[in-house]
């Protein structure tokens, strides 16, 4: 098991191999399908973006409400093949590292390989299990969107998978399913 | 006649809404636990693990299984014997899932068109099925159905010659399309046969019934096991990453079809298929 803490620097991103378990600490943002529109027509408009992308770390996901007393709620990642148009964009703006689950398109295996990102694969459905490793959540963009707002979430060894390494190595791949 | 007053369906579909997104459906938490015993690989066998301990603080904690808290579907068995009174069923079924999402911190999904996308913030309007029975009581399904699993399930209008064969190499497809985005280890609600709309419905249909009962058709029990077999020869596994349960279980429904087609829906849902039922 590797611990690694945001940012997530290039060397850190650099030395992650597809298959690698880690636990991530620090704080990272959730975006799913409406932020990622917003996002993406904002660069498309040439505006400034609400958020700074250089080093951090976008969960694709969208928890449900927080019981009072409770830091979130059921939070797992969500389908991140969604999110394929809109990320090259990003991580052309410093995104260093994204949460989901699922393959990835050969665009962004492609845009990993060029801006040495990294692609974390969490466990899909196991959004109760994940509430317990993440300690604060806050709204800080998109409000109107609901669950689909942008949340920042401190977490506590979360645990994830590499799922794509910055050389473009896939974990799925290795599972041999994808040829047969 | 039997008077049955619709705001006792109301709160009896809060309830249910509330049961199947805390407790995860206990045949699926046994075909996770027998699943367990056959996995080999130590990343198959921990995914496995980490879905069984995900359905113990789920439970535990009243929270989610899954934030995909899903597109809700009532099916109703309706006697004939019954008078409803008290108000409107469809909008007491509707009103009956929106207090459970509020009051059961739940996820509101829903959206108020494909195009304009305004989350409806009640996770309604839900789809009712309605089938009228005979008797003087009323059973009452909730079934909600996360996203993830949903985009991936597929319909196929088959020539009537078409073989078992082909028909299974087409489920198999559908099942590696899926791979890791459906949550796998999957289950598959497969209806074969009627026409376009009701072969779908069957197969959404099929995955309410029991994981690892037996199908009263003799030779579609065959078939279901042949196929669950060829599923989880494909090594997709849990999370996609390889190993021997890619399916808990596959549950196949039939209905009679026309002379010149042969419909085949399949319905793929998650690890985490939730469902709850209640008679009045």
């Amino acid at each position: 098991m590797i611990n690694i803490t945001t940012p997530l620097k290039e060397d850190v991103r650099k030395r992650l191999r597809a298959g690698d378990e880690v636990l991530l600490n620090g704080t990272i943002l959730t975006a799913r399908d409406a932020a990622h529109k917003r996002l993406f027509d904002l660069i498309r408009k040439g505006k400034p973006l609400p958020l700074n992308l250089k080093d951090s770390v976008v969960y694709y996901c969208g928890p449900t409400p927080a019981r009072p007393g409770r830091p979130i709620g059921s939070c797992g990642p969500t389908t991140s093949s969604r999110m394929d148009d809109f990320t090259p964009v990003l991580m052309e703006l410093g995104l260093g590292g994204m949460i989901g689950k699922g393959d990835r398109s050969d665009e962004v295996i492609a845009a990993i390989k060029k801006y040495k990102c990294i692609y974390f694969v969490a466990g899909g459905g196991l959004g109760a299990l994940l509430s317990t490793r993440v300690k604060s959540s806050k709204v800080i963009l998109f409000n109107d969107l609901g669950p689909e707002a942008v949340y920042k979430l401190e977490v506590r060894d979360f645990p994830l998978i590499v799922g794509i390494d910055s050389k473009g190595n896939n974990v799925y791949d290795k599972a041999g399913w994808k040829k047969k | 006649m039997r008077e049955i007053n619709v705001q006792k369906v109301r709160e009896a579909v809060t309830e249910l809404c509330l049961k199947a997104n805390y407790e995860l459906r206990k045949d699926v938490l046994k075909a996770l636990k027998a699943s367990l015993k056959k996995e080999k690989s130590a990343r198959a066998a921990n995914m496995l693990k980490a879905i069984i301990e995900n359905a113990k603080v789920a439970k535990k904690k009243r929270i989610a299984i899954c934030q995909d808290t899903g597109f809700v579907s009532v099916y109703v068995e309706l006697g004939s014997s019954v008078v409803l009174s008290g108000g409107d069923l469809t909008d007491a079924i509707n009103k009956g899932v929106e207090e459970a999402y509020k009051r059961g911190y739940l996820r509101k999904s829903v959206v108020s068109s494909p195009f304009i996308r305004k989350n409806t913030l009640t996770n309604t309007p839900v789809l009712i099925h309605v089938d009228l029975v005979g008797g003087d009581r009323i059973k009452v399904v909730v079934s909600p159905k996360g996203f993830g699993s949903e985009n991936k399930s597929s319909i196929k209008m088959f020539k009537p010659t078409a073989s078992w064969e082909q028909v299974k190499e087409y489920i198999l497809d559908v099942v590696k399309k899926a791979g890791p985005d459906a949550c796998p280890p999957v289950i598959l609600g497969v209806g074969i046969g009627g026409t376009f709309d009701h072969a779908a419905y069957m197969a959404k249909k099929a995955l309410l019934r029991p994981m690892g009962g037996k199908n009263p058709k003799r030779y579609l029990n065959a078939l279901e096991k042949e196929l669950l077999r060829s599923v989880n020869a494909l090594n997709v596994g849990p999370m996609g990453m390889g190993g021997k349960t890619t399916a808990l279980g596959v549950n196949i429904e039939e209905f009679p079809t026309h002379i010149a087609g042969l419909p085949v829906a399949v319905s793929v849902s998650c690890h985490a298929t939730r469902s709850a039922e209640k008679t009045l």
